[in-house]
């Protein structure tokens, strides 16, 4: 399936083609620049080559029309480069909205990729043909960097952070997965494949695997296990906000500030609670930094959005406890400062 | 005793262009060293603009008025090297050994606030890497307050240790005589890297001990 | 006029023996020589590391050393190469000889800070050697966090101090530089009577001095950092590992114009040397130089576009980053122009500039690859940026420092090289080169990671040909090396003037006096006026 001697990687997706006609363009105008240079080159070498002691030399000293034109046109031909090329790379940084989602989580030194529907597989990922996948990556101990030359796909993957990539296979295959941040020992070990499969044979293979739940399920009984339900009551209001349709709502915190709840977020509240504080509420989360893995985090992130496909009360955005409840022996903290001028 | 201080350097063509040279050297090295505290200045500002609340919280833990009293000490010191520098240029030694012994005595005083104050954050458990046990409001970024303050300060503190040395060795060659009106060069370019210092820190007080410190958790 | 020096006159080899006469020097010229010795040492153990890599890589998976041995090799062979070989080499050497004398000066404006800066060199070197021999280091030259900070076990913090003190060589060299090319030329020697070597110090110098305390600070939080358990960089504080990125790419990628813009100058007095013709469009390349280096400064986040950096931070480090291509092809174009109609001798230095202009077009050229946003994303951190770089730096300084060696090298000894075997390696360097690097661009696009020790076998054809391209590039540079030592006693004695070039430099004896010159030159010519040199040609 890979000949010996290749000169381009395999096109599996459909940047993948795009990108390679850009890289066209780039060589047609290195081969057109290096080959005007060297003939210049060995073409004045010779033809001006010295056969005596005492030659005049051609008085050419500067000429600002030369200058200019090899000023201009490399500039154009290098403006090209620029819009092309961000051209492409905002194709590749808007994943489309029907994308399906895959966690992936690097370590030293393998990767862990995750299917919603409960699919782990390690150093392997399986996907089906013709959907576009959306990655939400991150890293349990220092940066890696997940790339997929068939795809024409990278990107880092950090601690701490969730860093997103996505492609559209369109070939099917098995393509190389390789780590492409140096990461330690065994960097060049981090490597495995992306099995691009038929749609039919993709369905087959995410039914027969150990599979098991799915990760929002797994979420929840997370969920419920580290009593993150006592306070995040979803049937009446606890002392802590209301979880139900949270994910990708906005929260107006303590400060003031008003943040998106994404993943960052939800991932922010379980490890370091204080840090963001929602309006209306005490800092009273324990935090759950090291008793919870990146796993468990997206487990609990994924359960989080189911809450948001549940019927909600309108939009509920969290916030000052709303109007309607308040009386109800919900008590405020005095301190709040909810006026905190704007820095 | 002039020894070879009022000698022209063999590289150069006369006194002017020696002086001038020295100078503006002088002036390339600051530069650098602001890029190099600059570095900093950086994480600094991106840490604080990300987390407010939590500088702002750690910020009151720094005390004000020590902070207030170094930073008073070492303008004044700034002061007395100006003083030197001119006491050098009208050919009054003993006023120029006078005023650099001072610069000496309040950037030692200085130093020894400062140490007080980390002593006071260390035993505070606000040291991290040493005693760090905070566990208030958002410790992991009150910790990285922490530890830019530490960094920074510790860097100047070094900046001002070196600088008592570079004066020390002014001050016993101006006593031995080895300055005069027609020559006192490494007199101004000390100034120059003195006045230097005490900018940094200028800098760095406020930044530390004063601005938003209503944020608080 | 071409006359023969007879070896008995006063020059500043001769002047004083001894061991102290040499390392407690203040003449720029045994500075300079001091510091061609140090930087020799660390470039062939450099390159031994680099054998034992291609070698390693001859074939898929990792048989000659283990994992972490092969990670140890090129992360020093990358902090040799760089801190230790490439950033001083020109400026250091050729630099201090000749700054001064090109100038019409007696010396540095600091030569006490000169010798300094050698024994602060040496000294970050002796560090990072005594690292070496501890353990070496694994977490690249790049030293990216959390990695370096929390996770590596081998000496960091010993090599980042080795590091950071030579940085301090670096600093102390362009502020020297600055300070006298600014208040010591000679009358008459206005800034647009300058060589143009001159023009590229000056702008190489600037970004020594500004850049170079960015990532000593740097390093420094990573030391403390790891020293200390701080945590700075650390996520789980909320540090953040990318702003480590962020600060250590803004001198590092001004670092390489400290690396490229010396050899530049050299290629801009070769080529005009050896055409017998000033360059053309002086003022255009004089002012690209500086130009080069302001906007060196602005284009930093162009390693990091897959880093999780804001797409619109991308956007304008790939927009800028075209712009500081635009000078360097100005450059090579007035090069070529200088040619035109020239009267052009085949002497080596010439070969290496062709050799320059060359590959440091294939190198700029696939430097604006790279800016090109889609096109980075896949090729960034795999060979194709390794190829990129060696083109640059080895296809280019290290053409141009061997060019220039070879240029002044009768004059810095009084002794010519052997024309014919150096005629040679220049052969076989440029042949080498290409064999070794072309093969990588394509393996870079292929998809083959850099820094892997073990790799798929469908790369392994294209690992061969580089390798065997770097068995006849290590020929390549060990014949000068020999050559230039044999030559020291046995090379013919040069005269003062051997290429009849311009240039303050040649107007004295080759070796050159203690002072540089008997008296101080008074300049009233242009750069690279050569018809003064026909009126004065005897015969």
């Amino acid at each position: 399936m890979n000949p010996q001697f290749q000169l381009f990687p395999d096109q599996a997706s459909a940047t993948a083609v795009h990108l390679d006609h850009l890289t066209a363009y780039l060589l047609i105008v290195a081969v057109i620049f290096s080959t005007l240079i060297f003939s210049l080159i060995f073409f004045f070498a010779v033809k001006y080559r010295r056969r005596s002691g005492h030659e005049r030399v051609g008085e050419t000293g500067h000429a600002l029309p030369l200058e200019i034109t090899w000023t201009v046109i490399p500039f154009v031909l290098m403006m090209v480069m620029f819009t092309w090329g961000a051209r492409i790379f905002f194709e590749m940084s808007r994943p489309p909205d029907d994308a399906m989602n895959i966690y992936v989580v690097g370590k030293q030194w393998m990767w862990k990729t995750q299917h919603l529907e409960g699919q782990r597989e390690i150093n392997e990922l399986h996907i089906p043909l013709g959907r576009p996948v959306r990655l939400t990556m991150t890293s349990e101990d220092v940066i890696h960097s997940f790339y997929v030359p068939a795809f024409r796909v990278k990107f880092d993957v950090l601690p701490g952070k969730y860093t997103t990539a996505w492609f559209n296979p369109t070939k099917p295959g098995k393509y190389h997965l390789f780590c492409a941040e140096y990461c330690g020992t065994l960097h060049s070990g981090m490597i495995g494949w992306i099995d691009v499969m038929e749609p039919a044979e993709y369905e087959r293979w995410l039914a027969g695997g150990a599979g098991g739940e799915s990760l929002a399920s797994s979420g929840q009984k997370l969920f419920e296990y580290l009593a993150c339900a006592n306070c995040h009551r979803t049937d009446k209001p606890g002392r802590c906000p209301n979880l139900t349709g949270l994910f990708g709502s906005k929260v107006q915190l303590t400060t003031g500030e008003t943040v998106t709840a994404d993943e960052a977020y939800v991932r922010e509240s379980i490890l370091n609670p204080g840090a963001k504080v929602v309006a209306g509420y005490q800092n009273i989360m324990p935090t759950f930094q090291g008793q919870v893995s990146e796993e468990d985090l997206l487990q609990l992130i994924e359960y989080v959005k189911s809450l948001a496909k549940q019927p909600a009360q309108g939009a509920p955005t969290l916030g000052a406890i709303p109007p309607r409840l308040a009386g109800r022996g919900i008590t405020r903290p005095p301190s709040a400062p909810a006026q905190n001028p704007k820095r | 005793m002039a020894n070879h201080s009022l000698a022209l350097r063999h590289q150069f063509d006369d006194v002017e262009q020696q002086k001038d040279a020295s100078t503006f050297g002088m002036w390339i090295f600051l530069a650098t060293e602001v890029l190099f505290f600059g570095g900093m200045f950086c994480c600094y500002t991106v840490y604080r603009s990300r987390y407010p609340m939590a500088f702002g919280n750690a910020s009151n833990h720094l005390d004000l008025i020590l902070g207030a009293v170094s930073t008073a000490i070492l303008i004044f010191s700034s002061f007395t090297m100006a003083c030197g520098v001119n006491s050098a240029a009208t050919g009054a030694k003993n006023a120029l050994v006078g005023f650099l012994s001072l610069t000496i005595l309040f950037a030692a005083a200085f130093l020894v606030i400062e140490m007080s104050e980390w002593h006071m954050l260390y035993k505070e458990g606000l040291m991290p890497g040493f005693n760090f046990t905070y566990k208030e409001f958002d410790p992991g970024h009150v910790q990285l307050f922490f530890c830019m303050y530490f960094a920074m300060t510790g860097l100047h503190a070094s900046h001002v240790t070196i600088g008592i040395g570079i004066l020390a060795v002014m001050a016993i060659r101006a006593w031995r005589g080895a300055f005069g009106p027609e020559y006192f060069t490494p007199i101004e370019i000390s100034g120059l890297y003195w006045h230097f210092v005490d900018l940094v820190w200028i800098f760095l007080f406020p930044l530390y001990y004063l601005i938003a410190r209503h944020l608080q958790g | 006029m071409i006359t023969a020096t007879v070896e008995t006159r006063d020059n500043y080899l001769t002047h004083e023996y001894g061991v102290k006469s040499w390392l407690l020097t203040k003449d720029h010229k045994r500075i300079a020589l001091l510091y061609l010795a140090s930087i020799s040492f660390f470039f062939f153990l450099g390159g031994i590391f680099a054998t034992i890599i291609r070698l390693e890589l001859l074939t898929p998976p990792g048989d000659l050393v283990s994992a972490q041995t092969y990670n140890k090799l090129f992360s020093l062979h990358g902090i040799i190469m760089v801190f230790l070989f490439l950033i001083p080499s020109i400026p250091a050497t050729l630099g201090n000889f000749f700054v001064p004398m090109m100038i019409g000066a007696k010396d540095l404006a600091f030569p006490k800070i000169n010798l300094l800066s050698w024994y602060i060199y040496m000294a970050g070197g002796a560090c990072v050697l005594y690292a070496m021999l501890e353990g070496g280091v694994d977490t690249g030259w790049t030293f990216y966090v959390p990695f370096s900070t929390s996770y590596a076990n081998t000496y960091v913090i010993l090599t980042g101090v080795g590091i950071f003190i030579a940085g301090f060589s670096s600093i102390l060299t362009g502020l020297n530089f600055i300070v006298t090319i600014h208040r010591m030329r000679a009358p008459g020697l206005t800034w647009f009577r300058l060589p143009l070597f001159i023009w590229s110090m000056y702008a190489t110098s600037l970004i020594q001095v500004l850049g170079t305390p960015v990532v000593a600070v740097t390093i420094l939080l990573v030391a403390v950092e790891r020293g200390f358990h701080l945590g700075i960089f650390d996520p789980a504080l909320g540090g953040d590992p990318v702003l480590f990125q962020h600060l250590f790419w803004f001198y590092s990628h001004p670092a390489v114009y400290i690396m490229v813009l010396p050899g530049m100058g050299i290629i801009s007095e070769v080529v005009s040397v050896y055409s017998r013709k000033k360059v053309f469009g002086y003022r255009f390349v004089a002012f690209s130089s500086v130009a080069i280096a302001v906007l060196g400064f602005l284009v930093w986040g162009h390693h990091m576009f897959v880093a999780s950096q804001s797409v619109y931070a991308s956007l304008v480090f790939s927009f800028l980053s075209f712009f500081v291509a635009v000078p360097s092809a100005i450059k090579v174009f007035n090069w070529t122009a200088t040619l035109y109609k020239g009267s052009i001798s085949y002497d080596t230095p010439m070969l290496y500039a062709f050799g320059f202009i060359g590959l440091f077009t294939i190198g700029g050229l696939t430097g604006t690859f790279l800016a090109t946003l889609g096109f980075d994303v896949h090729v960034t951190d795999t060979y194709f940026v390794v190829a990129h770089f060696h083109y640059i730096m080895v296809g280019g300084t290290l053409m141009a420092y061997l060019g220039g060696m070879h240029y002044w090298w009768p004059k810095m000894t009084g002794r010519m090289y052997p024309e014919g075997w150096a005629k040679l390696s220049a052969l076989v360097v440029f042949l080498g080169f290409n064999l070794t690097f072309f093969p990588q661009f394509i393996l870079g696009y292929l998809g083959m990671p850099r820094r892997y020790w073990a790799y798929p076998e469908e790369f392994q054809v294209y690992h061969v040909l580089s390798t065997a391209g770097a068995s006849v590039l290590a020929v390549g540079y060990l014949i000068p090396a020999a050559y230039f030592i044999w030559s020291l006693r046995y090379g013919k004695i040069a005269p003062d003037n051997p290429w009849n070039a311009p240039g303050l430099e040649w107007q004295t004896s080759s070796p050159p006096p203690p002072e540089n010159f008997e008296i101080t030159p008074v300049v009233t010519s242009e750069a690279y006026d050569y018809s003064i040199l026909e009126e004065m040609k005897v015969g």
